[in-house]
């Protein structure tokens, strides 16, 4: 049974524990989590901005974030390869082929989605804090903060919906990064690499450490999310 | 599970030290004396030949080398972009083509294998008892067969053409139906092709490390039209200015001489020789007898 | 806790001039979606009384109080501010709404936020927001969520710091609608201490009794118009306009609502 032979190898990977392996999970939390800091760093106040502010455009932007959240991975990818490109506008910078790329490229998928849903979040919180905000008088950027850090508990489900979209993803980090060994290789394009050399095994057992992690990060945030929850109400 | 207060603000912030420490540790992947981009393809690092040469070269020059595993079509598209510095690729015609259109400085020999034929143990098509692999082809076309094509412009795939175009028959008109485009790499054409029991050319290196057969063997083997050739061109640095002349002539000079041609022969998959360097500097008459694959 | 209000006080009294008052509406209208929720009103308030808005529901009383305080803009009329420091309104305000808007912070931290964005410094603010939970009970509650509050205490919370904004005016929508006896007994003696401290409380309520506690001056509204403005003493001895006179009788207003007549022609209807 494949199935079966899967959990051995996971197993086996684990209890092993190659270094190859543990540089392979490094590379991959290293990208995705800088990728999501900066795209928090840019999505957070775009999409409380969005709730708050009130402009002529607004809904199109709202829509066009929504269906940006869909975005094929490898197009993301194409582009990012086009534009870092020694022949594209931004190669004499070097960044192809290197972690650099992929971070990129991951931003420009999870930015998306972190503003979309603070957006949808946020606007609900600011149905109800906007006549106090006013009233104390305080302005839309400070309303802004207000906001995030008020609403910090459904947002850290935000940051891991992108987190989660970061790490699962392969087709952008594969044609950006170049699945190169010891540079650019990680958990997704390694699975992809084993299953195109037969060893659905090793692939499999490769996507069940993946899980793992995804999970004991979840954890780790739900864990965090209910303490607080429970200290703040 | 209850945390205090306390709790929280020591495991926050040890989970702070821990991302701080990713984040650190990150610069040093970018720490190199001095790497190359080598676009090749996927025969190779499938294998593992890379992964089994590439410590000897840098561990007596200092250069890292990133290996790029592509279709050899995808490859010369990055090389001719200027994003490798050396083109290392089997598809001969295209190689030479690209040396005359300037993107690459010159073109060398370095190693060759062979394409094999594989197909259900079975053999509906009677392939095993071609006489040569144009005849092979015939019968699959012939019994109409399903024969996966890799359909990526990659060296196998144009290598595959190159025998389906000497004999008639209308690959437009048969495609999806017998003939099938799998649009991908040799591994999962290998994987699609073990799933519903068709045909399919086949580079040995990547059938001998790959392992998911199923029911496919070899079939047919040793035409020496089948031979495949591996060369090695540095991309034009009077092209695309950023090219590390220096470091990439200098695993060039390598990979030719008799170090580098030594360990290519040396590699083995499952203790079988994978790879026959045949480099013009190279003593050739050395593993004359080591290639008993290709009947002359 | 009445006591507590006899002694100093958290605002400094005698520094309390006037600076934005008083507010003066001109034929000020209101509407939204086509209708006309305050119509033609005029209206001067002036500094030192307890201002009452007593009225039906529906009579217009939040939109008034949210017009006056600049939350919303009058579709026809001006809502100016006459004082000195008439550059900046906004600064001298303070609203508390029918149902507390409590940041998901602790009770400090409530207090906090809107402080600091008054740009009251760190030390200034731990010692007003000390003050301001003894004068309204809510020490023991200080690190407390404020969402965790009951809503007698999430009300107190907001009238709290609504009054360490140390306001010349400050607006009150219906504080005590949804509280019990004793929470609304325990406000009402906050509100009177505010009121000492010399803020213009500006309030509005369907509580009859409410009114007659606290009121120095009355503005009975009805329908998106003021029908009345009276000295409290006066208006509840006997108000000049009948509709004020049933609705003090505790007579239901709303069997007419659907009629579009003016007051002036109900008033000559019942006469007949």
């Amino acid at each position: 049974m494949e199935i079966g032979d899967a959990f051995a190898a996971a197993m086996a990977l684990i209890i092993n524990f190659e270094s190859g392996l543990a540089e392979i999970v490094l590379l991959s939390l290293q990208v995705s989590i800088i990728a999501v800091a900066i795209a928090c760093l840019i999505g957070l106040p775009i999409g409380a901005a969005l709730a708050v502010f009130r402009f002529p455009g607004r809904t199109a932007i709202a829509v066009i974030l929504n269906a940006m959240m869909g975005l094929p991975p490898v197009v993301v990818g194409l582009i990012v390869y086009l534009t870092l490109s020694r022949s594209g506008p931004l190669g004499t910078l070097g960044l192809l082929y290197t972690p650099t790329a992929m971070i990129i490229a991951q931003i420009c998928l999870v930015t998306p989605i972190i503003a979309a849903l603070t957006r949808q979040t946020t606007e609900d919180l600011w149905q109800e804090y906007a006549e106090h905000l006013h009233s104390i008088g305080i302005g839309p950027w400070r309303a802004v903060t207000t906001l995030l850090w008020d609403n910090r508990f459904s947002l850290i489900t935000t940051i891991l919906a992108g987190f989660g979209r970061a790490s699962a993803e392969v087709g952008a980090v594969m044609i950006v990064g170049g699945n190169i060994d010891h540079v650019t290789r990680v958990m997704t394009t390694s699975i992809a690499l084993e299953t195109s050399k037969g060893d659905l095994a090793l692939a499999l057992g490769l996507g069940i450490i993946l899980l793992a992690l995804a999970l004991s990060v979840n954890a780790a945030a739900f864990i965090i999310n209910d303490a607080a929850m429970k200290r703040h109400g | 599970m209850r945390l205090f207060p306390r709790d929280l603000v020591k495991f926050k912030r040890s989970l702070a030290i821990v991302i701080v420490s990713l984040l650190l540790s990150f610069t040093n992947a970018f720490a190199t004396n001095g790497f190359i981009v080598v676009a090749s393809t996927t025969s190779t690092v499938n294998s593992g030949l890379f992964k089994n040469i590439l410590p000897i070269f840098t561990k007596t020059t200092g250069i890292s080398v990133r290996v790029l595993g592509v279709g050899t079509g995808q490859a010369i598209k990055v090389a001719e972009r200027g994003d490798a510095d050396i083109l290392f690729v089997h598809h001969k015609i295209s190689e030479v083509e690209f040396v005359k259109n300037a993107f690459g400085v010159k073109r060398y020999d370095v190693m060759y294998n062979d394409f094999i034929v594989v197909g259900p143990q079975d053999d509906p098509a009677d392939v095993q008892n071609a006489k040569n692999v144009v005849e092979a082809y015939e019968k699959v076309a012939a019994a109409k067969s399903i024969f996966v094509s890799r359909g990526d412009e990659s060296g196998t795939h144009k290598k595959s053409l190159e025998f389906w175009r000497t004999i008639p028959v209308d690959l437009v008109d048969s495609s999806g139906k017998w003939y099938r485009e799998a649009g991908s790499g040799m591994g999962a054409t290998l994987n699609l092709t073990s799933s519903i029991n068709g045909y399919t050319l086949a580079d040995r290196s990547t059938w001998m490390a790959f392992q998911n057969k199923g029911s496919l063997v070899v079939l047919f083997e040793g035409d020496p039209s089948m031979r495949n050739q591996y060369g090695i061109t540095m991309v034009n640095p009077d092209r695309h200015k950023h090219v590390k002349a220096p470091l990439a002539s200098a695993f060039i000079r390598w990979v030719i001489s008799n170090d580098g041609q030594a360990a290519i022969n040396s590699f083995r998959i499952s203790g079988k020789q994978t790879f026959f360097a045949n480099a013009a500097s190279y003593k050739k008459n050395q593993f004359k007898n080591t290639s008993p694959k290709l009947r002359n | 806790m009445d006591s507590s209000t006899n002694e100093t006080l958290p605002n400094n009294v005698e520094n309390k001039s006037v600076r934005i008052l008083p507010l003066v509406l001109k034929n000020v209208s209101y509407e939204k979606a086509g209708m006309r929720l305050i119509k033609d009103l005029s209206v001067t308030f002036n500094f030192g009384s307890l201002t009452v808005i007593l009225g039906p529901n529906g009579a217009g009383k939040s939109l008034l109080l949210r017009l006056c305080h600049g939350l919303i803009k009058p579709s026809k009329g001006t809502v100016d501010w006459c004082g000195p420091k008439v550059s900046v309104p906004q600064r001298y305000q303070a609203m508390v709404f029918q149902r507390p808007v409590m940041l998901r912070r602790s009770v400090i931290a409530n207090l906090s936020h809107s402080l600091k964005y008054r740009g009251i410094n760190k030390a200034g603010r731990t010692q007003k927001i000390d003050n301001i939970l003894q004068h309204t009970g809510l020490s023991r509650l200080a690190k407390v969520p404020a969402r965790l509050l009951s809503v007698g205490e999430q009300q107190r919370l907001a009238v709290a710091r609504a009054w360490s904004l140390d306001p010349e005016v400050l607006f009150m929508d219906e504080p005590t609608a949804a509280l019990d006896p004793a929470a609304t007994h325990s406000l009402e003696n906050i509100i009177g201490a505010i009121k000492k401290s010399g803020t213009k409380i500006i309030m509005s309520t369907h509580d009859l009794g409410q009114a007659k506690r606290l009121a120095d001056e009355v503005l009975f509204l009805y329908r998106g118009r003021l029908l009345e403005q009276a000295d409290a003493g006066q208006f509840f001895e006997k108000p000049n306009n009948d509709l004020a006179q049933s609705f003090m009788r505790g007579e239901l207003l709303w069997w007419n609502r659907q009629e579009l007549k003016p007051p002036e022609q109900l008033k000559e209807r019942r006469q007949k």
